[in-house]
């Protein structure tokens, strides 16, 4: 009944803030993609810088055609409006191929990694900082912290080598590395050393996150008072306590998103994987100007609204926070 | 206290540590190609796939990667102390806009932009530090202007602006001396995600370039060398993780010291 009653003004109260929001995302992605834009135009050195010089015109009407003769302003009204209708340019590298095209060729396999990995880090990572929770200041308290302390500081590039090392080489248990086409159960194998190592750093943090506000919770007052109750254990963590103790993980999503998705083009670089990370790395390499920026662009939209819908459902869970300013 | 121990063991060895050896960085022992680490030919840790030593290398990376870690955790200070005191001295509207724009900054994937930059600008070392420290200042500036909003209610600073005192002269002679605490645990925990930042560009072989070397190149060079020589992965990666282990965990103990409210976490 009583939610009801607040429906009104919960709805409007929530939509102001969505608003707020998107308010909020919008001048980041712009500024995002104009930041890229004219990083790659003050870059000395053109795309078509060869080792051979090129007939004035013959160069001319190459620039004419890539539209690299309009002034700035021009060009980026152009990037803008192709980017709107998800057309991220030519490839200046992979003759005949368009960014867009080795977009959608590598997402999937990136977001399949990507996924899984958020996904391993969120359970192990909610259920061993709970358990550390419960045993505070306990052996297990305190083991649980030691390993993901370890887990923080080796950075995933040290980790992918050294699964490889244990499990390919010297256990001879999992294939290093590549990405066999043919279906998801095929290249289970492949990928459970990849997602491990990405998943690795944040299941450490998540579990610290998870452990400190868990103790902050289970500290409180309305738990005592569950207490007091007679409530059992499990109904209070499960019911009481788990919501409020996941919050602080919930904001943590967002940037944990932004680490796996950074993670993974060195991840997938390590295991040979034929993501979207490794077309970024080649192109970096390469110079390839326009598959670079799309990717920036790509994955920089990507955080940016996965920031969005996380403050969303922080706002959903937390009346507080729709309330600050 | 251990940690610090060990941090400064590996400072000492990367400053000094080339020096005991009789082999310079570059050096190719081709009479040595990938030889295990041992004691009789000097190479402790062996050679690379190239003859060279990497005890040596390992060392004088971890000079590259240190001396990354400071300059740019440097750069990130000054951003951010100077932006952070200056939000919260002036407050305001000033303030508002100047904290709505590192919101939004907030939110940018500065990995891709510094890894866009590599690419545009070539590989030298005083850019890496440059933009690492440029983007790092984010928290510090944070950190920095909620500590300044208390500090600024304090009576040493009403005195100041009672005697007439600048503005200028407040944020610098008043405000910033007094943000000591606050600062050096966060510098603590600046570093080694600065240190990370570095070996994972160099990783990419975006960062420091041959035959320089850094942490971050030396493991990449091991990972590729895995299976034959593994030495070269792990001498590397060993003394990494070391460091970031220790400094992260002097950063923890250090915040937690400080800020007793915030122990449990």
């Amino acid at each position: 009944m009583r939610l009801r009653s607040v429906c009104g003004v919960y709805d409007a109260r929530m939509f102001r803030y969505a608003i707020r929001r998107v308010f909020a995302a919008i001048p980041t992605l712009l500024i995002l993609i104009a930041l890229a834009f004219f990083m790659i135009r003050a870059a000395p050195g053109g795309p078509f810088d060869t080792e051979k010089t090129l007939h004035p015109e013959i160069e001319a009407k190459i620039r004419a055609a890539y539209h690299l003769d309009e002034p700035l302003h021009q060009q980026l009204g152009r990037y803008l409006w192709g980017l709107a209708q998800g057309d991220f340019g030519p490839s200046f590298q992979y003759i005949d191929r368009s960014v867009t095209e080795l977009i959608r060729e590598g997402f999937p396999v990136s977001l399949q990694l990507g996924a899984c990995a958020m996904l391993l880090a969120l359970l192990a990572g909610v259920a061993a900082g709970g358990w550390a929770a419960l045993r505070q200041n306990r052996f297990s308290d305190h083991a649980v912290m030691a390993v993901s302390m370890t887990g923080i500081s080796i950075p995933n590039f040290v980790v992918g080598p050294l699964l490889i090392l244990l499990f390919a080489v010297h256990l001879d248990l999992l294939p290093a590395g590549g990405w066999p086409t043919e279906g998801f159960l095929a290249r289970l194998p492949n990928m459970v050393m990849p997602v491990i190592a990405l998943a690795l750093p944040q299941i450490a943090y998540i579990a610290r996150l998870t452990r400190g506000s868990m103790i902050e919770v289970l500290r409180s007052n309305f738990i005592r008072m569950a207490r007091a109750q007679g409530l059992s254990q499990s109904a209070i963590l499960l019911r009481h306590a788990l919501k409020p103790g996941l919050l602080p993980v919930l904001s943590y999503l967002g940037p944990a998103t932004a680490a796996v998705i950074t993670g993974s083009v060195v991840i997938e670089q390590i295991f040979g994987v034929p993501g979207l990370g490794r077309h970024f790395v080649q192109g970096a390499l390469n110079r390839d100007y326009t598959l670079v920026m799309g990717v920036v662009v790509f994955y920089g939209v990507l955080i940016i609204l996965f920031n969005f819908l996380v403050d969303i459902c922080y706002g959903l869970l937390d009346p507080r926070a729709r309330q600050q300013n | 206290m251990t940690a610090a121990a060990i941090l400064a063991l590996v400072a000492v060895l990367c400053v000094f540590g080339p020096l005991l050896s009789p082999v310079a960085f570059d050096y190719l022992d081709w009479s040595h190609v990938s030889a295990p680490p041992s004691l009789e030919n000097w190479h402790f840790f062996g050679t690379d796939d190239l003859g060279r030593d990497l005890f040596v290398r390992t060392l004088v990376g971890g000079r590259i990667s240190l001396m990354v870690g400071l300059v740019a955790t440097a750069v990130s200070l000054v951003i951010g102390i100077s932006y952070g005191a200056l939000a919260g001295y002036v407050g305001g509207r000033t303030d508002q806009v100047m904290m709505r724009i590192v919101d939004i900054l907030y939110a940018m994937p500065f990995m891709f932009l510094v890894i866009l930059l590599m690419v545009l600008f070539g590989r030298n070392i005083a850019l890496i530090f440059v933009a690492i420290g440029a983007i790092n200042w984010l928290d510090m500036a944070r950190i920095v202007r909620g500590q300044t909003l208390s500090i600024k209610r304090r009576e040493f600073v009403e005195a100041a602006q009672a005697a007439g005192v600048s503005t200028p002269r407040i944020i610098r002679r008043h405000i910033v001396p007094n943000l000591f605490g606050v600062v050096v645990v966060y510098v603590t925990l600046t570093i080694p995600q600065v240190i990370l930042v570095e070996s994972f560009l160099s990783f990419l072989g975006l960062g420091v370039q041959e035959p320089m070397t850094s942490w971050g190149a030396l493991v990449n060079e091991g990972a590729k060398a895995l299976e034959n020589a593994p030495w070269t992965l792990i001498f590397p990666a060993g003394f990494l993780a070391a460091t970031l282990f220790c400094c992260n965990f002097i950063g923890d103990g250090l915040r937690d010291a400080l800020d007793p409210r915030d122990r449990s976490a």
